[in-house]
């Protein structure tokens, strides 16, 4: 009997990896979340059978107040809110662990081993600058402060030196457990690194960072499994960490950044380094209507539409969809290009569709869509830029070079509807509006596409 | 003592590693599609730091590690239930069917 919490322990581990698993397809990625469920909850039951907590009304109040203010965040945040949703998440889950991380400290010194208060360290200054990262992702993603990166000369150094006056106290703290008020200096050093990193960090960038941060919190609850020498810990968050990690390098990958970019964070940089010199060159675009566009979609046979945040910004998605509906009815196919960085967060794009209801086969990724675009009549982009700019193929001097992009202006006609000839966020100027087969229309995505399915109508 | 301590990094060294393989593995064959609910999932398994919590609440030596522990399972409690209901309701949206005339 004694025996049981390790078997619900393996059990629980055994359920974390299957909804891995699970979630791998749409068809069985509510049974994976499930199984999670149950995973959590028979760690949790074992692991009130193996230590007896005294103060179960503690206990209990923090489930309650946990699950008063968690219920509402699951059943109310918007699709569009969904990324800051994560962002809130990863700093409450890294400053669980990060606190948890200080009790054990404080629990266990003066006289904890050399091994346990390394990891301690490492824990509490990777929790604690995860917590305030994470705030400031959210800040950024709910509008609360400006997105554009806050760089200034020399901050590279002073980020790193903030990072490294933590990592010193974290050192001493090794060294001398006895000395515990140094952990307070350590934790707000920790606090000021993750707040100066992500606020160099421009709020385009957003979908690297949040897979970062995750991966972080996991690395950090992971960390205090080998404290607590507890499995279940251990496994769950390596799952978390190498899950963020993936999700880290496919978003670093399909904006070409290198890897150590991602790792270190820096990203933002780039963009700032890429803007001048690429201005407005003076060329003009020719702007259409559209009755234009309702003239050429009647003749199409194919269409793929390429949504970017700029559809979601304007709320453009639903009347996205009925204009789908309205092509299908006649006959013509319609696909939607996602690209990688489409949205604020992995995926995110394509949860705005589904939102939508858009069915999820008819949404295709950048690998598939591309082959797809020279056989295609119409590509209509709503709301995305630099994803859709050739300079990355053909300019080598172009900052955005190199970046994987869907082939847009493969397409037989491009139809770009755009509120203004503002660039994109990388500043750059796309290639796509000076093209023969591109037709620029203006406005707002969701009052243009709005017009557009009158127009469709009245055919 | 110091020789059980030593085992025990050993075989938790290993676990670690092994379940970082066996993620790293796992995330890779998730579908694109899916990587906005995956990483609500992931979250919501890691706040399984509420374990954390629940261990070193069992005989906290002064009020301040009960408080900070105290703190930290409302932190755990309210990610575990936004995370699995929020990754529900996402998963829920994702539909194949069309309306076919």
């Amino acid at each position: 009997m004694s025996d049981l919490p390790q078997y619900l322990y393996i059990i629980a581990i055994v359920l974390f990896a299957l909804s891995l698993r699970w979630m791998g397809e749409v068809k069985s990625a509510r049974r994976g979340n499930w199984a999670a469920a149950l995973g959590m909850v028979l760690a949790i039951i074992g692991t009130l059978i193996a230590y007896q907590v005294q103060r179960t009304d503690l206990l209990i109040a923090g489930v309650v107040v946990g699950t008063i203010i968690g219920l509402p965040i699951g059943l109310k945040v918007r699709m569009t809110g969904v990324p800051q949703r994560t962002a809130a998440s990863h700093a409450f889950g890294s400053l669980a662990v990060a606190l948890v991380g200080t009790a054990e400290f404080y629990q266990r010194a003066p006289a904890i081993d050399i091994f346990a208060v390394s990891v301690l360290s490492a824990e509490m200054i990777l929790g604690y600058l995860t917590f305030t990262g994470s705030c400031i992702a959210f800040a950024k993603l709910q509008g609360l402060i400006p997105g554009r990166p806050f760089v200034y000369r020399g901050r590279n150094f002073v980020n790193l030196s903030v990072l490294g006056v933590a990592i010193v106290l974290g050192i001493f703290l090794v060294i001398d457990p006895g000395q515990g008020f140094v952990l307070p200096i350590m934790a707000g050093f920790a606090l000021l690194f993750g707040f100066v990193l992500v606020m160099a960090i421009g709020g385009a960038d957003m979908p690297t960072v949040i897979a970062i941060l995750n991966s972080y919190a996991g690395i950090s609850a992971a960390a205090l499994g080998f404290v607590l020498n507890n499995r279940v810990l251990i496994v769950a968050g390596a799952l978390d960490g190498s899950s963020g990690f993936i999700l880290a390098v496919i978003m670093s990958q399909a904006m070409n950044r290198s890897f150590v970019n991602v790792l270190f964070g820096g990203v933002g940089a780039v963009v700032s380094a890429g803007s001048p010199g690429s201005a407005q060159t003076g060329r003009t675009v020719q702007a259409y209507t559209v009755d234009d566009v309702a003239t050429v979609l009647e003749g199409a046979k194919s269409v793929i539409i390429v949504p970017g945040y700029g559809m979601a910004v304007a709320q453009a998605q639903h009347v996205v969809k009925e204009l789908a509906d309205v092509l299908e009815k006649s006959d013509i196919d319609v696909k939607y290009a996602i690209h990688p960085v489409a949205g604020r967060m992995p995926g995110h794009m394509n949860v705005l569709l589904a939102e939508a209801q858009v069915p999820y086969d008819q949404l295709l990724e950048m690998d598939r869509i591309n082959p797809l675009f020279p056989e295609t009549d119409v590509a209509i982009v709503v709301g995305a830029n630099d994803v859709t700019n050739p300079a990355a193929r053909t300019k080598p001097d172009s900052p955005l070079y190199g970046m994987p992009i869907l082939d847009v202006d493969k397409a037989k006609t491009v139809v770009f509807v755009k509120r203004s000839m503002n660039p994109g966020f990388s500043g750059v100027d796309n290639e796509l509006f000076y093209l023969p087969n591109t037709m620029m229309v203006f406005g707002d995505a969701k009052k243009v596409l709005g017009e557009l399915l009158a127009a469709l109508k009245r055919r | 003592m110091a020789d059980a301590v030593q085992t025990d990094l050993a075989v938790n060294l290993l676990i670690f590693l092994m379940a970082t393989f066996l993620g790293l593995e796992l995330v890779r064959h998730v579908s694109r599609l899916l990587h906005t609910p995956l990483m609500s999932l992931t979250n919501a398994i890691s706040s399984v730091s509420f374990v954390a919590a629940l261990i070193v609440m069992v005989d906290p030596k002064n009020d301040l590690i009960l408080f900070l522990v105290t703190i930290a399972v409302g932190l755990a409690a309210t990610n575990i239930v936004s995370g699995f209901v929020i990754t529900d309701r996402i998963l829920r949206m994702f539909k194949r069917d069309r309306p076919k005339k």
